[in-house]
């Protein structure tokens, strides 16, 4: 249940990206979350809507962007989806994969009036 | 109107995760976090590790926990400085309440920090605390299925524990499927089997930890 943190590093983005831009309210919270982020989209959703009860991000609806679990190969310069979590190489079998993206927990863009 | 934000959700704990590690760092201090299921084996293993160490490291504990002391009550039991956090039902440990207890420790004179995360796989492995590494702890009666379960703490971890070997053969663990899994997961892990009860194991588990906070000193000194 560590969504509730989340939803709470949510909220205090959200808050203070409103009051810098003057907002009145804010009508979209657009999340970029990895594919190897440990959340469930549920949860957090829950626990935002409860957090944001009686703030400018009441009623605020939140998106949310998936990201691939994508690795790039530091030998053979591979990119590609990284499948069942095996973090070798699929063409020459180095175990020198970088994730490149799949582990973002990122707030991307609000809409606000 | 559209307000690009691009903010990473947990950027505030990772910052003072820094800032906690940067005073670690100033001391000369190996921290590591350790991160295991409740049953684990991790405050046995703790135990196991405290009595090896404790003549050739200055080491200290910090016990996470919902609720209770029983942890920190076994570790004091020990003759090791250790601090009790308890999350009153947060399941996992942030780098604040990190920071609140530090000073409550005589860094100084620490070599070695042990932090016994909540026993729980998932959410430890997101926060990061301030810790130079990693360590998971699966024991084998929870089944070889859980490395592709729960992929994130078995990445991020340097050392994957297999703990309770010695009850292997009257369970199905298959050790050579949870291997696999991990090193497909991490290639660069470094996995010891042990028990606590037999102390199989228990030296390579406590080499590596030594030898990790020899590597941490070493290069603190060089700078």
């Amino acid at each position: 249940m560590h969504e509730m943190a989340m939803a709470q590093g949510i909220m205090d983005i959200v808050e203070s990206y409103a009051r810098k831009n003057d907002a009145k309210k804010v009508r979209v919270v657009s999340l970029i979350i990895g594919e190897m982020a440990g959340v469930v989209f549920e949860s957090l959703e829950f626990c935002f809507k409860a957090l944001a009860e009686g703030t400018v991000a009441e009623d605020a609806e939140l998106k949310l962007h998936r990201t691939p679990l994508l690795g790039q190969c530091n030998d053979c310069g591979w990119q590609g989806h990284i499948v069942k979590y095996n973090f070798f190489c699929p063409k020459c079998n180095s175990a020198k994969v970088d994730i490149i993206s799949g582990r973002e927990l990122r707030v991307e863009y609000l809409e606000v009036d | 109107m559209e307000v690009p934000v691009m903010e990473n959700i947990l950027g505030s704990n990772d910052k003072q995760a820094l800032q906690n590690k940067e005073i670690f760092d100033r001391n000369g201090i190996f921290v590591l976090n350790l991160i295991g299921s409740p049953g684990s084996g991790k405050t046995s293993l703790l135990e196991k590790t405290i009595v090896s160490l404790k003549n050739s490291l200055k080491m200290a504990v910090i016990e996470g926990d919902l609720f209770t002391n029983k942890d920190a009550d076994r570790i004091a039991g020990c003759n090791v400085p250790v601090i009790q956090i308890n999350t009153s039902g947060g399941c996992h440990l942030d780098a604040m309440m990190i920071k609140n207890v530090i000073g409550k420790l005589n860094l100084a004179q620490l070599d070695l920090i042990i932090i016994e995360n909540v026993g729980n796989l998932v959410c430890p492995a997101e926060f990061n605390i301030g810790e130079d590494n990693k360590a998971v702890v699966l024991s084998i009666t929870e089944g070889d299925d859980k490395p592709l379960k729960y992929p994130l703490i078995f990445k991020e971890a340097a050392t994957a524990v297999l703990n309770k070997i010695d009850i292997l053969s009257f369970t199905n663990f298959d050790m050579k499927a949870a291997r696999h899994d991990i090193t497909c997961l991490n290639p660069a892990v470094n996995i010891i089997e042990t028990s606590c009860r037999t102390d199989i194991g228990i030296d390579k588990w406590t080499e590596w930890l030594k030898n990790a906070v020899q590597i941490k000193q070493k290069r603190i000194n060089e700078r």
